[in-house]
């Protein structure tokens, strides 16, 4: 490459945190490459101090000796933006990770980059703007298909100002390579591809403005639409101890939402939870579009032995390529499991740059990083009219499943949703363990809010009763406040619950959410006479085994509705 | 020839620092004081000035101690010959054979390409009903035994590892009584499975830097098997030690700790080794199997809580039992659909009845009144734990389904356990198979 580089030469190394003196200027966040040898090990500048650049190494530094040379780039962290992300596997920094694997076999190896989109293939273009438009950044010059959308290509977003069209080019085969127009603004004229690149670590807001979100984003999990809903556009996060859920509840969702594109965050977690999306999703249909749920997937895989440098800025990465299918006016979905997996890896780095800890030793910034991360979910109206929005799921790791500590706290200030998953229902097998008693939502429910309270109350009045049962007794309770409990464990147990790994019952519409949950609440309604507490029980074991069986039958089956008769039955039976 | 270093400038716990020139970040160092030589590794540069661990600690270490840097990062010998020996953390022989020095391979690589992994298939039979039945084992699973002070947790390491058809059997110990480390020697050696074992032990009183390569050392030797189409099974024990020494360092190096003195990156700092188990696609695989001791009986101090958050399960060990609440196989729903079709269900009721029993045992201990049914769990669960939890028991698969079947006849109606009705047409013992004991029993509970 002819490209002149600044230079500079290693002065220390301590883990992935590498000092460099530089004979010019830097600039914060670029990205640098540490030379040893043939190899190239991508960093970043996060830190300047007089002549002195701290790096964080986006590999592992062995081998590094002080007087290496550096070269710095000028360019920020960024990824390349155009037709073909879909379904692609990357690393952290946009690696493809299968063609990675191609290069070198088994293991991932030091200093080896790919470009993140196939620079071969052909693309269908059929040109929107015509010579002489005025367009400006973000403005759709022209669409390609991509899975079963018109993917927009934009002019550039870091294009200021207004640029004339002078040529454009025919509907036609072409790569991503090759100029699809030429704009003009003064005496600049600049060629325009299909790809452009954006700095991962500033959000793209080319929109006319942020709305709020309001429009539930249907997950298909009664628990989280009925009651604790998420908007799209908006923000939620799922924090839990180990084995509480949360990577099942996060693929649930995945799976299930009814969104356009769905970005998956793997941050520093297993990777052999990736690999079951890696080989199912390819398999998968999904039923809203008839394609195979791949198709409206990106992954980003950056697991827990992968370095940690790069786990950091994979959050970016992911959020980034979120918002890039914003802007062609659609609804994303990006989930992160998990951003405290993120936050320590933002601690390993403070701890090596010798900064003031704050609380169990993370930066004193955590809590801002956290904030501007969740800051770049939102409903956006674009410049030509059409809303796009990025909805963030966030799982939570909190030390301990202690939710009193400094990621949970910080993340729960700014997200529109709470969805506690909790120890105690997850060992009593109540999947998923959602809290229902400790999780909020701030958006609007797919049913009538008046009926959800409702309920809630009655949760904790049930609640209330059976812990008192521990201390008096079954025989110290009231008849009537034990079918109050029982009604509430009845409810838990047939709409509360639901079982991911049967194929029926792991996804409920919206729709068949409100038929059912008038049932239930006819049920929860109903005045009974028992003549003692074990008719009582037995009356709710039958009535919750025929709920159960109703939520595994198809919908618009013969079973479906035969099962419902048999509830009216048994409600009317009972209640005269 | 390599320059030697003469002046040792600061020495502190168990870094010492040098200046010199031309050093490799993370590469090895020998540390020659009179005629004891010690290895030690390049911790951190800055400048000329050098910071090195040295494996056999500080002690007697002299300001004049002289330092020959060797150029090459921390490897280990992966020769044909290494099986049925034994060495320590630092890859020294503590059996009577030679030192190894062939084909040697760097320690800690780099880790797997997700996109190269497979979803993992095979299960690995214990004879452990505890663990067959209930959370089983996978091939190429990463799991710990969590456990109090106390158990015999070494015992059913060995005895999984004994059981398991693996092809090697690799042993890292990490602060080992000398007795542990003997009991393992000895199983081994009794069995006949040294000739395809390999163990790297570090004991208690062995210089705690060596502890911590531990887990590199085997691992890599384990890398190298399964890459060669090897299975390889992996034990870890006890990881709280090389947590513990991961502190120390941690501490010396002046690093702010995170939590109860432990350093920041001690989630990837396990997370780099347990996730080098593996299922290799046309080739081996890794399976890991650790000893996490609870300090305090606690999980949420930070080790077991690190821990759990990158294992895929857990075995609860208390009271010289699997524990049925908290213990899980992230992995068993992968192999169990395809054992007996009666296995998920066996499963899921079994335990749910055993939860039962605990509630009715928590209602008598408070001193309420016992239902019929209350009779039933209780004497349900009795059974159950003296059956089903002993961890002297070796039986299949199959037969232990089969156990759990007969004793459902024995405590319970089948209408009563919640099972589907063609299961129970299938596998419900007849009267005359269960013998009189069952008849007997239905009496008394009429009574
Ligand atoms: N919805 C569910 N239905 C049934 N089992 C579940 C469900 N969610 C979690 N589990 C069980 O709990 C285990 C741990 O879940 P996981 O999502 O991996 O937990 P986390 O990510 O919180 O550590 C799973 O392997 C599975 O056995
Ligand atoms: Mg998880």
């Amino acid at each position: 490459m002819a490209k002149s580089y600044k230079t500079g030469t290693v002065t220390g190394v301590n883990g992935n945190l590498v000092t460099v003196e530089f004979d010019s200027q830097v600039i914060q966040n670029e990205v640098a490459y540490v030379l040893v040898g043939e190899m190239r090990l991508k960093s970043e500048v996060i830190r300047v101090r007089d002549t002195v650049a701290d790096l964080q190494v986006f590999e592992n530094t062995g081998g590094v000796k002080i007087g290496f040379p550096v070269e710095f780039t000028g360019e920020l962290l960024s990824v390349q933006l155009g037709p073909g992300l879909l379904t692609m596997v990357y690393d952290g920094l946009q690696n493809p990770l299968p063609e990675l694997a191609e290069q070198s076999g088994f293991f991932l190896q030091r200093g080896l980059y790919c470009e993140p989109l196939d620079s071969d293939r052909k693309w269908e273009f059929t040109p929107a703007a015509t010579a002489g438009d005025e367009l400006s950044a973000g403005d759709t010059i022209g669409t390609v298909p991509e899975s079963m959308f018109e993917h927009r290509i934009m002019l550039p977003f870091s294009w200021t100002g207004k640029w004339q069209v002078a040529e454009i080019a025919n509907k036609g085969e072409m790569t991503i390579r090759d100029p699809v127009a030429k704009v003009r603004r003064d005496n600049e004229e600049r060629e325009v591809t299909m790809v452009q690149s954006w700095p991962v670590r500033v959000p793209i807001e080319t929109y006319q403005e942020k709305l709020l979100p309001s429009e539930p984003l249907v997950t298909q999990q009664r628990i989280v639409d009925t009651f604790f809903p998420i908007a799209k556009g908006g923000s939620f996060c799922t924090p839990g101890p180990f084995g509480a859920g949360k990577t099942v509840l996060q693929h649930a969702i995945s799976q299930y939402s009814q969104v356009d594109v769905v970005v998956v965050a793997a941050c520093g977690e297993r990777a052999g939870e990736v690999v079951e999306i890696l080989r199912e999703y390819p398999e998968l249909k999904d039923p809203r579009t008839g394609r195979h749920l791949i198709d409206r997937t990106i992954i980003i895989c950056n697991t827990s032995s992968m370095p940690v440098a790069a786990r950091e800025a994979s959050i970016y990465t992911s959020v980034t390529l979120a918002e890039y299918y914003r802007q062609m006016g659609l609804n994303v979905l990006l989930l992160a499991d998990s951003t405290s997996r993120w936050a320590q890896a933002l601690r390993e780095m403070s701890g090596r740059l010798e900064e003031i800890p704050g609380e169990e030793a993370f930066p004193a910034y955590l809590e801002s990083l956290i904030a501007g991360f969740y800051e770049r979910a939102g409903l956006v109206r674009l410049f030509d009219g059409s809303t796009g929005s990025v909805t963030i799921g966030g799982a939570v790791s909190p030390a301990g499943g202690n939710f009193e500590e400094p990621v949970t706290q910080a993340t729960l200030k700014v997200v529109g949703c709470f969805l506690g998953l909790s120890r105690d229902r997850a060992n009593a097998r109540r999947f998923p363990s959602i809290h229902p008693l400790e999780s909020w939502s701030k958006y609007p429910p797919i049913v009538d809010p008046g009926q959800v309270e409702k309920v809630r109350r009655m949760l904790r009045r049930g609640n209330e009763i059976s812990q008192m049962m521990k201390v008096v007794g079954e025989e110290g309770t009231p008849t009537a406040d034990f079918v109050v409990y029982l009604k509430g464990e009845m409810l838990d147990a047939v709409y509360l619950q639901q079982n991911t790994f049967d194929q029926v019952d792991a996804a409920t519409s919206d729709e068949r959410q409100r038929h059912c949950f008038a049932k239930v609440m006819q049920a929860m309604d109903a005045e009974f006479e028992f003549k003692d507490k074990s008719e009582a029980r037995k009356f709710f074991n039958q009535l919750r085994q025929v709920f159960i069986d109703w939520n595994y039958a198809a919908p618009d089956s013969d079973e479906f509705a035969e099962i419902e008769k048999k509830i009216d039955e048994m409600l009317n039976g009972q209640n005269q | 020839m390599k320059k030697v270093y003469h002046r040792i400038i600061q020495i502190s716990g168990n870094v010492i620092s040098v200046d010199a020139e031309d050093v490799a970040y993370n590469t090895l160092a020998e540390v020659t004081t009179g005629d004891q030589v010690s290895l030690a590794q390049v911790i951190r540069l800055d400048r000329q000035r050098v910071y090195l661990q040295v494996f056999a600690g500080s002690r007697g270490i002299s300001t004049d101690s002289q330092v020959r840097f060797l150029g090459k990062p921390m490897q280990v010998s992966a020769s044909e010959d290494i099986l049925g020996r034994i060495f320590t953390g630092s890859g020294a022989p503590r059996d009577k054979g030679p030192r190894l020095q062939d084909q040697m391979i760097d320690i800690g690589g780099m880790s797997v390409n997700p996109s190269r992994r497979i979803i993992p298939r095979n299960m690995i039979r214990t004879g452990l009903p505890m663990i067959d039945v209930f959370n089983s084992l996978v091939e190429s699973q990463k799991l710990p035994i969590f456990s109090s002070a106390g158990e015999p947790y070494n015992q059913l390491l060995a005895r999984i590892a004994m059981q398991a058809e693996v092809d090697v059997i690799m042993i890292g110990g990490m602060g080992l009584k000398n007795d542990d480390y003997l009991f393992f020697r000895n199983i081994l050696e009794e069995k006949g499975a040294l000739t395809r074992s390999v163990m790297f032990i570090h004991t208690a009183s062995d210089p705690v830097v060596e502890c911590l390569l531990v887990p590199d050392m085997t691992l890599a030797v384990a890398e190298n098997y399964a890459t060669n189409g090897k299975r390889v099974l992996v034990l870890l024990t006890d990881m709280t030690s090389f947590c513990d020494a991961l502190k120390e360092i941690a501490i010396t190096m002046e690093q702010i700790p995170s939590n109860r003195g432990y350093p920041g990156d001690l989630y990837s700092q396990l997370a780099a080794r347990y996730e080098k188990a593996v299922d290799f696609e046309g080739a081996g695989s890794i399976t890991i199997l650790a000893v996490t001791t609870m300090p305090g009986d606690d999980v949420t101090h930070p080790v077991p809580d690190n821990t759990g958050y990158i294992t895929e399960g857990q075995y609860y060990l208390t009271n010289g039992r699997i524990d049925p609440f908290g213990s899980l196989s992230r992995l068993k729903q992968l192999v169990n659909a395809d054992t007996r079709d009666d296995h998920r269900a066996v499963m899921d009721n079994m335990i749910r009845l055993y939860a039962d029993y605990r509630e009715s045992q928590e209602k008598r201990s408070m001193g309420f009144r016992m239902s019929d049914w209350d009779h039933k769990l209780l004497k349900y669960g009795e059974k159950f734990e003296a059956t089903m939890m002993d961890l002297s028991v070796n039986i299949p698969l199959e037969e232990a389904l089969d156990q759990g079947w007969s004793l459902l006849a024995e405590c319970f109606e089948a209408s009563e356990v919640g099972l589907k009705s063609e299961l129970i047409k299938k596998f419900w013992p007849k009267p005359e198979d269960a013998g009189q004991k069952t008849g007997k029993a239905q009496e008394e509970e009429a009574e």
